[in-house]
């Protein structure tokens, strides 16, 4: 079976040492996970972990059904991604000079739709939402000119079907 | 402060009371309905040792001389008494000589609650005196576990605790308790767990799938049943052997599945695995329809998969959804609890038998029992064999003991030749193969289960590794019966290293102490057997005392446990020598 990438998302309780158990199944399987965000979710106290693997879709089974065992998870899915929309973001700290002094980058920014969060004297702040290879892109770009320093999140996403995760918690409520 | 007796059976408790942390900690025991709890106390744990001491005549404390013997004989407490084990202890070295125990029991499914006694709450993550990160540590191995750091929290995270370790598939827990929260005093109130939103713990039964798995054992032609301890947990024994019988399946067991119906029984076809009998192994792929019952399919049960059962259609029976499919595909899977589907599965069966199918195993046993079982049961060479042992406690206990073994060489021995009439009789380590494990497991069994011999089979590798027990056994005056089959080696091991290290016996070779002078230092009747016609008298000795007994018998140095599948070979590949 041939690897594919895998968004995982999972509602579970709000609670600590929830990402020690979650993050070892992973571990345990030698499974590099490539990116991992946790938040609140649309439920009152309910939190999401959006996590991102490359695997065969026989593990990502077998991975879902230990990560929905554990105590505290509500309910864990995996989607591919045409069934989610998803997004990932960063940051680009940049030398002040280069906005002034290099007409293309200028360009780049405006082609990207990337956003400038904050101008001082000596750097500004650049901030790029979209998907990865977009991100990618922008990197790469920019890189030519220099970037002080780099950061980008994990993914987000939001599935296109719905999750039905308020019916389960109203069930049990009942 | 309020000292009077909860009436244990009792639900709730609603009459509130200000009482501290380490008060409310013994009364969620007694409201849970423990009576029995096993430890070693410490700094981080002596506010409940304390509060103990009051409540000496509801809840009895056993001090093991090493909290690894704490869960371990929790351990044989929950596995003969299908109740929760509890043990205790106190925070850094005492919590971290726990995780043996709480891995066994969660390979195993072993309903136990551990509480570890913390530093204070405004001492964590520092470093303190005796700290560890025990929620950490013990997070891969248990179901469950939650640090306490407020009074408040303890009974509801008590309730839990229980709740979590003994639904579904059963498993361990822990609760670490901060110091100042053992302390601190607050309004008391208890109320038991009966759900826990996130966790659901029996899948409903999908009636279209028993209707199915009903479908395949009906047209099957060579059926084959495989159980598991989900049985024994699920409380499914006389459901599985109504199902056997009506629909006339040979039927075998897994290790931790031994014991769930009468070996006598006439379609019990023995013990499938590494060390198992020869005929269900090699029909497992031979078999139509294979149904497994509460078992997960182990890679000391299957051998190597590509070659596991593939001519069969597979059916499995099975509590958690996660072992549906992870090791073994299967054509058929029915989730719940083994009782509730085979009752639903009952009435769907056709009633048969299969003479011809039957007769296979027979045939093959017939090979078993020349090649190995007659050797093994009825030596005719000089030296004593672990087989001829174990049928002597068969023959003087009518098999009506529990048999507590070890791991190794003896225990393969006595899962294959020990004689069970009662469900719950085999306590063993499975899944985690724990070493040490016999000897404090054997004392929670008898202590949950007085009226039962219990009988402990341990090398004399394992002995060693928790002899310090003995000193509970003589101060608890526990009257178990201490086997050890000595054959001066860590026989298991070296077993390997004749068969695939070219016998190059890397440090297997054991010098042992006088084991009876041992033991008699701890004040147990103790005997030492060298020559086979000193065993029937010795072992009779044994049972008929009323006390603790220690008994060594000087086995054969080099014999080796057979059949064996080598590992990683199919279970069709089965060796006979
Ligand atoms: C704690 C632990 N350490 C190591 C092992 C590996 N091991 C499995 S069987 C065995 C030998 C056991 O020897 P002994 O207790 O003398 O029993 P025998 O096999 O001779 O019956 C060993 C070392 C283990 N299972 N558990």
């Amino acid at each position: 079976m041939e690897e594919e990438l895998y968004t995982v998302s999972v509602y579970t309780e709000n609670n600590i040492g929830l990402l020690n158990r979650i993050s070892a199944i992973f571990q345990r399987r030698h499974i590099n996970v490539e990116s991992l965000n946790t938040s609140a979710s649309e439920i009152d106290g309910v939190s999401r972990f959006t996590i991102v693997v490359r695997v065969t879709e026989d593990q990502i089974k077998k991975i879902i059904g230990q990560i929905d065992k554990q105590i505290e998870v509500i309910k864990a899915y995996y989607h591919r991604d045409e069934d989610t929309i998803y997004q990932e973001s960063c940051l680009f700290k940049i030398k002040s000079d280069l906005l002034f002094e290099e007409r293309q980058i200028q360009n780049i920014i405006k082609e990207s739709n990337a956003r400038i969060v904050t101008v001082n004297k000596e750097f500004f702040v650049l901030e790029k939402s979209g998907r990865k290879e977009e991100i990618d892109l922008l990197h790469r770009e920019l890189s030519v000119f220099g970037i002080m320093q780099f950061t980008r999140s994990g993914r987000i996403a939001v599935t296109k079907e719905e999750m039905k995760i308020s019916k389960m918690l109203q069930a049990f409520n009942q | 402060m309020n000292t009077q007796t909860e009436n244990k059976t009792q639900t709730t408790i609603d009459k509130t009371d200000c009482i501290s942390g380490s008060e409310a900690v013994i009364k969620c025991l007694l409201a849970e309905g423990v009576d029995i709890l096993y430890g070693y106390p410490g700094g981080a744990i002596m506010p409940v040792y304390d509060e103990l001491f009051k409540y000496r005549n509801e809840i009895h404390h056993v001090l093991t001389r090493h909290e690894q013997g704490a869960t371990h004989a929790a351990q044989g407490y929950a596995r003969i008494s299908g109740k929760v084990g509890v043990a205790m202890a106190t925070s850094g070295p005492g919590a971290t000589n726990l995780v043996t125990g709480l891995a066994d029991a969660q390979i195993d499914s072993t309903p136990m609650v551990c509480i570890t006694g913390q530093v204070a709450s405004h001492l964590l993550g520092s470093d303190a005196f005796q700290e560890t990160d025990i929620i950490g540590i013990s997070t891969p191995v248990t179901k469950w576990n939650h640090q306490v750091t407020k009074a408040s929290e303890i009974p509801e995270v008590l309730a839990k605790a229980f709740y979590i370790a003994k639904s579904g598939r059963p498993g361990p827990v822990l609760v670490d308790i901060t110091k100042d929260a053992q302390f601190e005093e607050f309004d008391f109130k208890y109320e038991k767990c009966t759900g826990v939103r996130s966790y659901n713990p029996v899948p409903k039964i999908d009636s279209a799938a028993v209707l199915e798995a009903a479908k395949l054992i009906n047209a099957a032609k060579k059926p084959m049943i495989v159980w598991g301890q989900g049985i024994i947990l699920g409380q499914a024994e006389a459901e599985l052997k109504a199902v056997i019988e009506k629909g006339g399946i040979p039927a075998a067991w897994t290790i931790l599945g031994a014991s769930a119906i009468p070996t006598s029984h006439p379609l019990n076809i023995g013990m499938v695995g590494m060390h198992g009998n020869y005929a269900p192994n090699m029909l497992t792929n031979e078999c139509d329809v294979l149904i497994a019952i509460g078992m997960r399919f182990d890679d000391r049960v299957t051998g190597n998969l590509d070659t596991y059962a593939k001519q069969a259609k597979v059916i499995h029976f099975e509590i958690d959804p996660a072992e549906v499919d992870k090791n073994v595909k299967t054509d058929v899977a029915v989730l719940g609890n083994a009782k509730t589907s085979l009752q639903e599965l009952l009435p769907l069966l056709q009633e048969k038998t299969y003479p011809e199918w039957h007769n296979k195993f027979k045939d093959l046993y017939a090979i078993e029992f020349e090649k190995v079982i007659k050797d093994d049961l009825h030596p005719t060479k000089e030296g004593l064999t672990m087989g001829e042992v174990l049928k002597e406690i068969n023959i003087q206990t009518n098999g009506n003991a529990a048999i507590v073994s070890d791991v190794g060489q003896h225990q393969m021995i006595a899962c294959r030749y020990a004689k069970f009439n009662k469900t719950k009789s085999n306590i063993t380590s499975g899944g985690l193969g724990t070493m040490g494990f016999a000897l404090p497991a054997a004392i929670g069994a008898k202590m949950a289960a007085p009226d039962r011999e219990v009988v402990a089979i341990i090398g004399d590798g394992g002995y060693q590794m928790t002899i310090q027990e003995l000193g509970t056994i003589f101060q608890q005056k526990v009257p178990v019966k201490i086997v050890v089959l000595n054959n001066e080696f860590l026989g298991m091991v070296r077993q390997w290293q004749q068969l695939f290290f070219d016998k190059r016996y890397a440090s297997t070779e054991m010098t042992n102490p006088d084991f009876v002078a041992i033991a008699k230092g701890y004040f147990i009747d103790a005997q030492k057997v060298t020559k086979r016609k000193d065993l029937k008298a010795a072992v009779k000795e044994m049972i008929d005392s009323d006390g603790p007994y220690f008994l060594e018998v000087r086995v054969e140095k080099e014999a080796n446990v057979f059949p064996m599948i080598p590992s990683g070979a199919s279970v069709s590949d089965i060796r006979l020598s």
